[in-house]
């Protein structure tokens, strides 16, 4: 027999397989995207070795070029280079804010966004895939394989709409999008906040264009979003372009055009981040008009100018803070993200108003993406659910009815959620056009002692000979525990679903009892099942010689016909038999399938014969070739 | 009942245990799979279930769950080479037939 080798607890049956899985933060003004290798969390590099990837998308005559070298593309054609695409994802005309103009060309088409580029008609969409292909890019360039399964993080005030949109932007860009994270859950997750098991946590996230706030509750290993509040144009960009109008003011600058402007709000941008190191910045620009500007500040006076705006941050703050009922000291950790978040002042502001040190120890652009890639890392497969995030398991096994009323199992109690499992079948019955899928839940081996859930059927199987057509059953349970059951023949691709909540009106006392009656009557079941499979098996020969008999029994001496004639009858008696022991009842059925397969065996090869005399009859030896 | 490990395959447990760096024992089970039945499992344990029963054996120890047991009472599980490969082999007296590939059998 063949030797095994030991699995992982619960991963016996998965044989080496290298899952890659990825978490993508995509972001409003900067994108990342990060892995798991060896157990370790990081950001993957793009080939300049640059992990902020721009969220800048630029439609060029020969390409679309995304990222680091779209930037300069901003100044030079701002038309056909579209920028936090984010802000328009899942959104129509009408969601837009009237008070902001964008360089785009937009089109009307009914409600929804399409901007014209040099290379057609784009909506957010696409625009979005075509930044996450490049993301996809990076990680087969840093992994040397595609990814397996991707998460990609989204705001936790995200509609439907919203999250739709990014999850098939992720498809269009050809990635199996396994889920969609909230943004605040992927950073608590990535500070481990999640092994704390209990726990409320406030999330403030300042980025480029956005300011989000989320409360969080950890309930036994479970998040739950108590809470959500922000400003949708608020960040890093407002910080930029306030510092902008200061160096107008000083410089006496006035009129400048789209592209000095651009210059400027850039060289403001890198005023800001060289104060988090340093006391004091400046630059000299040469602008269009061949104007000088020579601008310098130190950080106490950034810090002056940006104070009132940073403060602007606690409102959202204090409204999170009283939609969840909560008082600032009930907060057990504040977590912080966002490249804004490395600002000092925006760190003293919070430490002061919850006298509190936030958690800044993560580098805040890149704690989203390292989050999102933990929990990648766990649905592909690659970790042991338990020694992490438990979310919720499968309390009962759930399988599906095969023939003689027995159930193949299909996702094995103690799964966590969400889980996807699927199982090919076939027919039994040559020329069956239809398969009736009965959805069932439970321990045991045969159809009347497990609890039936859903029935439906698949119907418009192409007419095939039995065992020829592939139908392959899909069980789905969502995180919500919603379990989706489809089938679909694999050749004509036709399909047919239906939808359950596998634990309704089940409680613990019901599924501890189904459990102890699997365990009691392990050894009759099992005895059962192979009763019922030989059952089965005697039926498909009983079918398949009678078949014959009907089409070609001139073949045969009657001697012959008779004796096969007789084992036939044997065996319809056998399986009509009432069984007072099933071992015994398999036993003979199976002795006298044998003997039923013996008799016949010559008749088969008669027959075989006279097939094949058929096909080549009249035909010369060259048509055969 | 009880299942039990050849004093070979107990060396080759601790050794891979070790290297592990963690786990409590070996577990042992059967899984109903397609066509032929029953097919054996073999894992690392790192916290027994409340339905295992533990034996052990040379040294190891073997979970096994209330299940399986049934199908796998005197079993005794070897570590063998056989040409290029290596590894577990199960001798289960349950067994009636086993299939080609000696993954699935029946009892």
């Amino acid at each position: 027999m063949a030797l095994l080798q030991i699995a992982e607890p619960d991963m016996a049956g998965n044989p080496h397989q290298r899952n890659i899985a990825i978490g993508i933060d995509l972001g409003t003004t900067n994108s990342l995207v990060a892995t798991v290798k060896s157990g370790e969390a990081s950001v993957l590099v793009d080939h300049d070795g640059r992990k902020l990837i721009p969220s800048i998308v630029h439609y060029g005559t020969d390409e679309t070029i995304v990222g680091n070298q779209a930037i300069s593309f901003r100044v030079e054609d701002p038309a056909n280079t579209i920028v936090s695409v984010k802000r328009f994802m899942g959104r129509s005309f009408s969601d837009l804010d009237s008070n902001i103009t964008y360089p785009y060309k937009f089109i009307a088409s009914g409600d929804s966004i399409q901007i014209n580029t040099r290379n057609g008609a784009k909506n957010p969409v696409q625009i979005s895939a075509d930044l996450l292909k490049y993301l996809r890019e990076i990680a087969v360039e840093a992994m040397g394989e595609e990814p397996t399964g991707v998460v990609i993080t989204v705001p936790a005030y995200f509609d439907d709409a919203q999250r739709h949109a990014t999850k098939q932007a992720g498809e269009l860009a050809g990635l199996n999008v396994l889920r969609l994270l909230n943004e605040p859950t992927a950073a608590a997750i990535a500070y481990g906040l999640d092994s704390k098991n209990e726990g409320t946590f406030l999330v403030y996230d300042l980025g480029g264009g956005t300011f989000d706030v989320s409360i969080l509750r950890l309930t036994k290993g479970v998040f739950e979003v108590l809470s959500v509040s922000g400003d949708t144009h608020l960040g890093g960009d407002d910080f930029d372009h306030r510092l902008f109008c200061h160096i107008l003011e000083k410089c006496a600058l006035s009129q400048l055009n789209d592209s000095d402007s651009t210059l400027l709000l850039m060289k403001a941008k890198s005023i800001k981040e060289q104060l988090t190191l340093s006391d004091r910045a400046s630059f000299n620009v040469v602008l269009s008009c061949k104007k000088i500007v020579n601008f310098s500040i130190t950080r106490h006076e950034f810090e002056e100018i940006m104070l009132k705006l940073v403060q602007k941050t606690l409102l959202p703050v204090k409204k999170a803070l009283r939609d969840a009922k909560l008082d600032k000291d009930e907060i057990n950790e504040i977590v912080m993200v966002g490249g804004s978040t490395r600002m000092l002042l925006v760190r003293q502001v919070i430490r002061e108003f919850f006298n509190k040190e936030p958690l800044t120890s993560i580098n805040p652009d890149e704690v989203v993406a390292i989050g999102a890639s933990i929990q990648a890392d766990v649905l592909v497969g690659n970790k042991k659910d338990d020694d992490w995030l438990l979310l919720d398991v499968t309390p009962l096994s759930l399988g599906v009815e095969t023939m003689g009323g027995l159930v193949e199992k299909i996702i094995p109690r103690n799964s966590t959620l969400p889980i996807a499992r699927a199982q090919d079948f076939t027919t039994y019955k040559d020329g069956q056009t239809a398969m009736t899928i009965h959805v069932l839940q439970g321990e045991r081996e045969l159809v009347k002692d497990c609890r039936s859930l859903a029935k439906f059927t698949l119907r418009g199987i192409p007419p095939m000979v039995a065992g020829q057509a592939r139908i392959r059953i899909t069980y789905q349970i969502d995180a919500d525990g919603l379990l989706s059951v489809s089938a679909k023949e694999m050749v004509t691709g036709v399909s047919s679903s239906i939808e359950v909540k596998p634990s309704f009106g089940l409680n613990d006392g019901d599924i501890g009892k189904m459990l102890q009656e699997s365990i009691t009557n392990a050894g009759i079941d099992i005895e059962a099942r192979l009763y019922q499979e030989a059952i089965v098996d005697a039926n498909a020969i009983l079918d398949s010689v009678e078949k014959a008999l009907f089409a070609d029994s001139d073949l045969l001496e009657e001697l012959e016909l008779s004796k096969i004639n007789n084992s036939c009858l044997k065996l319809k008696i056998a399986i009509a038999k009432p069984v007072d022991n099933y071992r015994s009842s398999s036993e003979s059925l199976k002795h006298l399938v044998e003997e039923l397969n013996h008799v016949s065996s010559d008749f088969a090869n008669i027959r075989m014969d006279r097939a094949i005399n058929k096909a080549f009859s009249g035909k010369k030896v060259s048509d055969l070739e | 009942m009880a299942v039990s490990a050849t004093e070979t395959a107990a060396t080759r447990v601790k050794t891979f245990l070790e290297k592990r760096g963690k786990g409590i024992g070996l577990r042992l089970g059967v899984k109903t799979s397609g066509c032929s039945g029953l097919a054996y499992k073999i894992e690392f344990v790192d916290a027994a279930n409340e339905e295992d029963k533990l034996f052990e054996s040379n040294g190891i120890n073997i979970y096994v769950d209330a299940k399986s047991l049934q199908y796998l009472d005197g079993t005794v599980l070897d570590y063998t080479k056989e040409g290029v490969q290596e590894g577990f082999k199960f001798t289960n007296p349950n067994v009636k037939d086993e299939c080609g590939c000696g993954e699935s059998f029946t009892i």
